[in-house]
């Protein structure tokens, strides 16, 4: 399995011949057109800057790239995708440069395209099955759907938004706890359909994840800003610094006035790997290490007031996107050497492939089979270096995923000052603490009906990490989407019931 | 936008703020702390709050100028003002009963407040007066002139005493001294004291646990460590409690002080002296 390589492959002759005869093309041709690659900040440079790696396709690249689907009958694209975008639609309406169609045709089903293609595992979803990579044997040669979908949604920002029409005032009111990406998609729908939405942030801003954990040269901040604002326009109302279950209680809400709850509130606790060492200074969770570095600007420190460690080398613990995103930060904060530990091998590294890949380019020491030991102190107990035991793969796990055995005696002790665990979080525990009446999984996520993610509540609604646990961006939007219908369906029912004696 | 309502000095380099934060004020019971972000570039800080005022939705904090982020809400913000972000509250209320006893159980509380640890401590020692218990407050500082709220604790307490390490005012010498004789004098007496609580800096609880260990005196400490969210979500402020790690945030403010590695806490509080010290010197160069 290859990453897709970006460089600029075809000259803008044949990529207007391309587009020119777009029409003339039998699959087979279509099947076999080179993929049109875009271009990237170059690894040295890119870790000096915390701008955005990939550079975007301009109009041409992106209609030339789209030319290459072969509009499959049974449409695998559409199945791989979490909120089933019609794919082969808007890339027929992106290849006759109809831009504006094919936004509309995206949006849809998904609302928020700017983030999705940046942050969505398009190699797992919509990537995965296209026929396309098939034909080339290489996952590497797909359409690159992914890229196609940022290109439209920053065409879109710069030549005007069209903002969803907002239903008829319905007269109820709905509360959205948590403006992550979940809580957001939940809002903005339930605009849709004429409802209040008010949506209350624990946080000084809004956006969740996307704006506390993924760093901007994954996903810029204005776009986050963008969507959100669109979100205002519509009519989304935010209260931030309002942490519910501590600010306000959920029955608070139902008191105020809300007819329903939709609870976002995510996976924000920070899994350790608990091995000795971990108060020492200098080890973070990944969390921590990410807000401070995004959402409260170290990066600018000390233009701005808060401050992150930077150190010469530095450990992240983990194989996610989550590692992946510390690693890189740690780069561009001026470490020499990061290394990051993961306790098995490539194949069962959970990121997406091109933060893999980017990670790589930039420097980023991978030490795989490699299960972090003990955090060693200097005499005044900051970390000295990060004690580590190499492994070999034995038997797979119930996820399919091979364990990682320790080898015996088989040590190592990388020098270190910084330690950073990114191997998971748990479910935000606050609401179900403060809640009556709704029932956990033992993992702590809220138990939801599927068809609804109604909780054992009646009225309150949950979806995105606090219901799947640390899942994707784009699972937590398809959560807040098929609530929002659900909450719709609710209101509609009880407006229809007739009004209880009191 | 949360407004200051007041802003007062109260000693050298502590000043009083009366923010407006309704929703805040509703809330709050004895023990809890807010998150404050004074101005779009600032950090956020844990502040335990002071008082509140629920009629007139607003809350107390009482803030020791040290770093960039207090000198600046102290120098840069007046009355009328606003801060750009107050959060809360956060952490758990004052558990207010005698540790292993009946829930009925009325017994002898030892409020022991260090320099401006006075300001938190007034709503506990207010809650365990109201909830029936006796409060004796022992109020400690360097000097007289850093002595905060001894009209409020004096109201709020049963009986007070007061000292200073210089003997400017009160008694000459620490907390630890006064404590150490009120157990030894209600045990002498045939009484007790059942529960000490201890605010201020870092030493000072250290060393009230340390002084109420042999007498097995049940001992809450409230901590005050660096968070980013103050929600659980970062794990900045852990401590080790027992030899577990435990949030300040969510599973604190207040823990058993006999059980604190207080050692640990003081060394990850200064893991950002020197950023901190450069933030200060940036700041008075600019000012």
């Amino acid at each position: 399995m290859s990453v897709e390589q970006p460089r600029a492959n075809l000259t803008p002759e044949e990529l207007a011949s391309r587009i020119e005869n777009r029409a003339t093309f039998n699959a087979r041709q279509r099947g076999q057109l080179p993929k049109v690659f875009w271009t990237e900040q170059d690894p040295l440079e890119r870790v000096k800057n915390i701008r955005e790696v990939p550079f975007a396709y301009t109009p041409v690249h992106a209609r030339a790239e789209a030319v290459r689907c072969l509009s499959c009958k049974n449409e695998p694209c559409v199945t791989g995708c979490p909120v089933a975008v019609d794919v082969p639609g808007f890339l027929k309406l992106v290849a006759e440069g109809d831009f504006r169609g094919a936004i509309r045709r995206i949006k849809e089903t998904n609302l928020l395209p700017a983030i999705c293609g940046r942050v969505c595992p398009q190699e797992s979803q919509c990537q995965e099955n296209c026929m396309v990579a098939k034909v080339h044997k290489d996952l590497g040669f797909a359409v690159s759907i992914g890229k196609i979908e940022a290109f439209l949604a920053d065409w879109e920002r710069e030549d005007g938004v069209e903002l969803p029409t907002v239903g008829a005032p319905s007269g109820f009111r709905v509360a959205i706890i948590g403006a992550g990406p979940s809580g957001l998609t939940c809002a903005g729908d339930l605009r849709r359909y004429g409802h209040d939405a008010v949506v209350f942030e624990a946080f000084h801003k809004a956006g969740g994840v996307l704006v506390y954990g993924i760093p901007e040269f994954r996903l810029p901040k204005d776009i986050v800003a963008a969507e959100v604002d669109n979100l205002a326009k519509m009519g989304v109302a935010f209260e931030f610094d309002t942490v519910v279950g501590q600010t306000l209680s959920v029955d608070d809400l139902f008191d105020e006035g809300f007819d329903a709850v939709y609870v976002a509130t995510g996976a924000g606790l920070p899994y350790f790997v608990n091995v000795p060492g971990e108060d020492l200074n200098g080890v973070y969770s990944a969390n921590e290490y990410l807000t401070r570095a995004n959402l409260m600007g170290a990066f600018r420190f000390p233009e701005e007031d808060t401050p992150v460690l930077r150190r010469d080398n530095v450990a992240v613990l983990g194989g996610g996107n989550v590692a992946m995103d510390a690693a890189r930060t740690a780069l561009r904060l001026g470490a020499k050497n990061v290394y990051l530990v993961y306790r098995r091998s490539r194949e069962e590294m959970p990121a997406r492939l091109e933060e893999v890949h980017h990670a790589e380019e930039e420097g980023v020491q991978f030490r795989l089979l490699n299960a972090p030991v003990e955090i060693l102190p200097t005499p005044d107990g900051w970390v000295r270096a990060l004690k580590v035991q190499r492994c070999e793969l034995g038997e797979s796990d119930e996820k399919g995923r091979r364990r990682p055995v320790p080898i015996e005696g088989a040590y190592e002790e990388l020098p270190v000052e910084i330690v950073i665990e990114a191997i998971g979080n748990g479910p935000n525990p606050l609401i179900p603490k403060t809640t009556a009446g709704l029932t956990t999984t033992r993992h702590g996520t809220l138990v939801v009906d599927e068809a609804t993610m109604m909780t054992t509540r009646k009225g309150v609604f949950a979806g995105g990490d606090i219901v799947a646990g640390a899942s994707t961006v784009i699972l937590a939007m398809g959560h807040g989407r098929k609530a929002a219908s659900a909450i719709d369906a609710y209101l509609r029912r009880k407006a229809s019931e007739p009004a209880p004696v009191s | 936008m949360f407004k200051i309502i007041d802003k007062k000095p109260l000693g050298e380099n502590v000043t009083l703020y009366e923010v407006e934060a309704p929703r805040v004020a509703r809330r709050h019971r004895a023990g809890q702390f807010v998150m404050v972000r004074p101005h779009a570039d600032s950090e956020r800080i844990p502040l335990t709050v002071a008082d509140v005022d629920r009629k007139r939705g607003t809350i107390i904090l009482v803030v020791q100028s040290v770093g960039k982020t207090t000198f600046e809400m102290s120098e840069a913000f007046a009355q009328g003002d606003c801060f750009s972000n107050v959060a809360g509250p956060l952490g758990n209320p004052t558990h207010v009963a005698i540790p292993d006893r009946a829930p009925n159980f009325r017994g002898t509380v030892a409020c022991v407040a260090g320099g401006i640890g006075a300001a938190p401590m007034l709503p506990i020692a207010r809650a365990f007066r109201n909830a029936g218990h006796e409060v004796v407050t022992i109020l400690g500082a360097r000097r007289k002139d850093l002595l905060v709220f001894e009209d409020r604790l004096r109201a709020a307490s049963s009986e007070i005493l007061v000292c200073t390490d210089d003997g400017s005012y009160g008694r000459k010498g620490f907390v630890t001294d006064v404590l150490k004789d009120v157990i030894e004098t209600r045990r002498a007496a045939g009484s007790d004291v059942h529960l000490a609580v201890a605010i201020g800096p870092p030493l000072m609880m250290k060393f009230c646990s340390k002084t109420t260990l042999p007498y097995a005196v049940p001992t809450l400490v409230s901590l005050n460590t660096i968070m980013v969210d103050g929600t659980g979500m970062c794990g900045g402020c852990r401590v080790m409690v027992n030899g577990v790690a435990k949030y300040v945030c969510v599973d604190g403010p207040e823990f058993d002080g006999h059980r604190v590695d207080f050692d640990g806490m003081m060394r990850r509080q200064a893991m950002y002296k020197q950023e901190e010290a450069e933030s200060l010197a940036r700041y008075r160069e600019g000012a």
